[in-house]
């Protein structure tokens, strides 16, 4: 059953789309949709060669490739897993990755994008058949002619303002109906008083019919609309599809069986098994087994703390070591990282509310043309006693002053400054984001994961002895821990050769151990082998009875992070590292980077209140983070950045996500945000001078239909150039 | 004058032609994928018979 069999209330052919819109989405749904992101595709090839290997496939129905999303989607039989699919692009050559269709569904069919566009092909549509009339109507048709030319108009220009001013329509009424006033009420007032004037004009015969003005309007607002729900619907699906390549997913154990479901099926009580690599994906106690866990997203500590049985866990922390068995005391909303929202939305309410600089121009602009348009009726009204002479002129003026250049103004170069910013590697979110990074001045960046990639890097190997480092790397060849990969990878880049050892075990939780001439060999915690621990993120190698040899290490730096904080130094920012690390893990980043400012051991509390008391001194502050501890932090900022990799709550809480490892794009991007709001200023500053020019005409009772559409045209046309000068 | 009672007809049944054929193009998903289907015209798969 289609939708367009449904009965529709509209009766044109255009209003029908949208109930089809809808199927689509629903059709969309369907749980045996399988989505794949397809990063790395480019030309036709791909797409025959990977909807080849997908169609040969026997569970499949069908498969199609969009090269615009750089996603699959597959239609396949229920028992086809998304993991055999995965398997199967990666096998012809391709990177891919699972979507979760339930995050995605939403960007299937963008219904309000395809209903805008509708109404801006019928505007198009009437205005140009309009246009057409109205010249030859100003170049000379007269009497019975020109009545007629005016008659078809009408008879074009009212059903279609009808369908495609309606967004104007619902906006100013909203507005008006809780007594305030914004732009869509100076627009709707000009398109319905141009309609009203110009009928009365043609019924009686009269010389001047605004129809095409009226209609110009529409297409052209309707156009600055358009663009500007595009751009963030861009960004829209680019932050969904972020949030779908997590595919919420847990093995649960029933009765000694491993099973793999969905986190929302997951109860309280519930065995979750989270092998090595994986996140805790509910908070719970250790039931069994011995690990280390990395709580850096949520503390910003680099230091992996040990966890055994009986200890709590939190949703979010990463499993080290061994596989560990937990029981579920809180999931979905009750789980910690849920809780931490509470924070986000205390933080939020004193986020000084931003008005943008199209509100304030709105602002400044609504109540000015309302009352020169009256001032105006008034005025010729008294001045001739004939009501058809004021009631045209005060049409004529709303006309003229009609925002269609401010309506313009700001998502032209919000387009182009977003769309440069995306190929950067920078998704914009936030529909101010970029006019309030344009006012930044003091830049505060978390450590662990933001400034650094949270993978360590051994320091100290110079200083070690060379019995020692050929021991500890055959110990640490064996291991993924993160500490053991550091060892590994340094000292096989200075040349080290493994020694001979036996007997190599891993104990999950504390390091390894083996024999190495009859002697015990010990790589791991300070208290497995006896050292005293150290402030930094420390391993210690034990060789039989002698005293233990400490391995430091420090984080690695991301790539980018010396250039983008010496970029953001010299254009005359205050930079400040903030972080949940210890002391001197914190110092000796801050130094390394030259950043002058720091702050070690902050809660997430500490973080956020630091913001805002930076802000109450009336600086205008940009918070780059990335961990459950930023959260509340970046909700504070005046403008927030979280890279890709950050959780789904921090990407959520920021106003621009940075899709590529690199953190260069920063310093870059706040100079792109200078210039466009340079440009919206610009553009503000035409708009206003075409209706310096043009008022006066209007007002003294000289403007024609022809100079109202000149106006028109010119100054939007003007505006959009503008925007693409951006650089 | 007379030449105005086909020729304004013919000039909104054109344009009345092009609106609905837009609204069909939306409407049957022509706008998901226009960087695909650009390069999709160029693939010589279905050259011999439609796809089924």
């Amino acid at each position: 059953m289609t939708a367009t069999m449904r009965p529709s209330p509209s009766a044109c052919p255009a209003c029908a789309a949208a109930p089809a819109a809808e199927a689509l989405a629903e059709r969309a749904l369907k749980p045996t949709q399988i989505a794949l992101s397809l990063p790395t595709i480019h030309c036709s090839a791909c797409i025959s060669k990977i909807e080849r290997g997908l169609n040969a496939h026997p569970g499949v129905r069908s498969a199609r490739v969009n090269l615009t999303l750089k996603r699959a989607s597959i239609d396949a039989a229920p028992e086809v897993s998304a993991e055999e699919l995965r398997a199967l692009v990666e096998g012809l050559g391709f990177e891919a990755h699972e979507l979760d269709g339930a995050s995605l569904g939403a960007t299937a069919t963008d219904r309000a994008g395809r209903d805008l566009l509708m109404r801006l092909a019928v505007a198009g549509f009437a205005s140009m058949n309009v246009m057409l009339l109205s010249v030859s109507v100003w170049s000379g048709a007269e009497d019975a002619t020109r009545d007629m030319f005016h008659w078809i108009s009408a008879a074009i220009t009212l059903p279609a303002i009808a369908f495609s001013g309606q967004p104007f329509f619902r906006n100013a009424w909203a507005a008006l109906s809780k007594g305030r006033l914004n732009m869509d009420v100076p627009i709707t007032l000009a398109i319905v008083l141009a309609i009203f004037t110009s009928l009365w004009e043609t019924v009686l015969s009269g010389e001047h019919a605004y129809f095409d003005a009226a209609l110009a309007l529409t297409f052209f607002l309707l156009a600055g609309r358009y663009l500007d729900h595009r751009t963030r619907a861009i960004a829209r699906s680019a932050a969904e599809e972020l949030t779908a390549l997590e595919v919420p997913r847990a093995t649960r154990l029933r009765d000694g069986v491993e099973e793999q479901v969905n986190i929302a099926e997951l109860r309280v009580g519930d065995l979750i098994l989270v092998r090595p690599g994986g996140r805790m994906p509910v908070d719970g106690e250790i039931v069994n087994g011995t690990s280390e866990l990395d709580r850096s997203l949520l503390t910003g500590e680099t230091l992996p703390v040990f966890a055994g049985e009986g200890q709590v866990v939190s949703a979010g922390e990463v499993n080290l070591t061994g596989p560990l068995t937990i029981r579920a005391t809180a999931v979905g909303a009750d789980t910690s990282l849920h809780r931490m929202a509470d924070l986000v939305a205390i933080a939020e309410s004193g986020r000084s509310r931003y008005t943008s600089l199209a509100d304030k121009a709105a602002k400044l602009y609504a109540p000015g043309v309302h009352i020169l348009s009256a001032l105006s009726f008034v005025g010729w009204y008294l001045y001739t006693w004939d009501m058809r002479t004021a009631l045209n002129i005060a049409a004529a003026v709303l006309i003229i002053t009609c925002p269609c250049a401010l309506g313009l103004a700001v998502p032209a170069v919000t387009t182009a400054a977003s769309g440069r910013l995306f190929r950067r590697g920078m998704l914009i979110k936030h529909e101010t984001a970029l006019e309030r990074l344009a006012q930044v001045d003091t830049v505060v960046f978390d450590k662990t994961g933001t400034l650094t990639t949270g993978t360590p890097q051994l320091t100290n190997l110079a200083g070690l002895p060379r019995a020692a480092v050929e021991c500890a790397l055959a110990l640490a060849e064996g291991s993924s821990h993160p500490l053991a990969r550091a060892i590994t990878a340094a000292a096989r880049d200075a040349g080290f050769a493994a020694s001979e050892l036996s007997d190599v075990t891993e104990v999950p939780g504390y390091g390894t151990r083996a024999l190495l001439n009859g002697q015990e060999v010990r790589l791991g915690r300070a208290s497995w082998t006896g050292a005293a621990p150290l402030a930094e993120t420390a391993s210690f190698l034990k060789i039989g009875d002698q005293a233990p040899v400490a391995f430091v290490f420090a984080d690695n730096l991301r790539p980018g992070a010396a250039e983008a904080v010496e970029a953001l130094k010299s254009s005359g920012k205050t930079v400040i590292l903030m972080s949940g690390d210890t002391t001197p893990a914190v110092e000796a980043q801050a130094t390394r980077l030259g950043i002058p400012q720091w702050m070690a051991e902050a809660l997430p509390a500490d973080k956020s209140a630091r913001i805002q008391a930076l802000s109450s001194e009336g600086a205008h502050v940009l918070m780059v983070g990335d961990g459950l501890n930023d959260t509340a932090a970046l909700a504070a900022a005046h403008v927030s950045i979280s890279p890709a990799t950050a959780l789904d709550a921090a990407r959520v809480a920021s106003d621009i996500v940075l899709l590529g490892n690199d953190l260069a794009p920063i310093a870059t991007a706040c100079e792109t945000a200078q210039s466009a709001t340079r440009r919206i200023r610009e553009n503000f500053r035409i708009a206003t001078i075409y209706n310096v020019i043009a008022v006066p005409l209007a007002v003294a009772g000289l403007a024609t239909p022809l100079i109202a559409a000149l106006a028109m045209s010119l100054s939007s046309i003007t505006v959009s150039l503008n925007a693409l000068r951006l650089r | 004058m007379n030449i105005l009672t086909y020729l304004i007809p013919i000039s909104l049944v054109l344009g009345g032609v092009g609106l609905v054929a837009f609204i069909y193009t939306v409407r049957s998903n022509q706008y998901d994928d226009p960087e695909g289907d650009s390069r999709r015209i160029l693939s010589d798969e279905w050259d011999d018979h439609p796809k089924p």
